[in-house]
């Protein structure tokens, strides 16, 4: 399992996403591995990934993928990031 | 040369602001901006970056409700990883669908992208507390900032 966040500069917030992934994927007890990335590298750094993970408004700059797109609002709501994961690798 | 930021408990007083005026999210920036620039870690160049990746993407810097992590990638304008905290007199609106408005802006700057992974770990531990934002934006002193984001940075949310 392979999954990246992906933020407009691949500092900061995607970085966030993916300390609190990692922590859903935790609860889930689910075995991941989560990377960060920005959305300009996302072809390459997501070629391989099942899902995507990312914010509303950068949906539409990711372009095309087989990945799951999976869109949080709040990346700090664990309980968002855990529902919407295990819905995505469930 | 890989230089830790710095931790949240321990930010020094220029880069905290209290009850900055903004008028609208670009200037919500430019003051995370200044606090980088008045603590050494960047330019006051580095706002105009930070407010041109909203441009290009977007307002999804904005985070969780209430919350605003303002960055750009490294750059010739960053002098040295750091972090700010600007609370804001009256929230700005950045035009995004559910977090708005805004009354805390964090500034982060790097000189790495793969830099911040203690100090962001700690963020994440410190904001996952969704009361956080609201007891932020009501401090009246950079001690009780402090004190707030030592607190919850310590705290085993995991």
């Amino acid at each position: 399992m392979k999954i990246v966040a992906i933020c407009g500069a691949g500092i900061g917030t995607s970085e966030i996403l993916r300390v609190n992934a990692v922590r859903a994927l935790e609860r889930l007890d689910i075995e991941a591995e989560v990377t960060a990335t920005d959305v300009a590298s996302v072809g390459s750094a997501a070629a391989d990934a099942q899902v995507i993970l990312t914010s509303p408004e950068l949906v539409g700059a990711i372009g095309r993928t087989n990945a799951d797109i999976v869109v949080i609002q709040n990346y700090f709501d664990l309980d968002e990031i855990t529902a919407k994961l295990e819905v995505a690798v469930g | 040369m890989s230089l830790p930021l710095p931790s949240l408990d321990h930010l020094p007083d220029p880069a905290i602001a209290l009850k900055a005026t903004a008028t609208d999210w670009r200037s919500a920036v430019r003051a995370a901006a200044s606090a980088l620039s008045a603590a050494g870690y960047a330019e006051e160049s580095y706002g105009d970056r930070m407010i041109a990746l909203v441009e290009e993407y977007g307002p999804y810097i904005v985070i969780a409700p209430g919350l605003a992590m303002a960055h750009a990638r490294p750059g010739a304008d960053v002098h040295a990883p750091g972090l700010a905290l600007v609370t804001l007199a009256s929230p700005v609106s950045f035009g995004h669908a559910h977090n708005d408005p805004v009354s805390v802006v964090i500034g982060l700057a790097a000189t790495e992208a793969d830099q911040h992974v203690a100090s962001i770990a700690a963020l994440a531990n410190v904001f996952n507390d969704e009361s956080i934002v609201p007891a932020l934006a009501a401090a009246a002193s950079r001690d009780e900032i402090r004190r707030l984001l030592g607190a919850a940075s310590r705290a085993d949310l995991s």
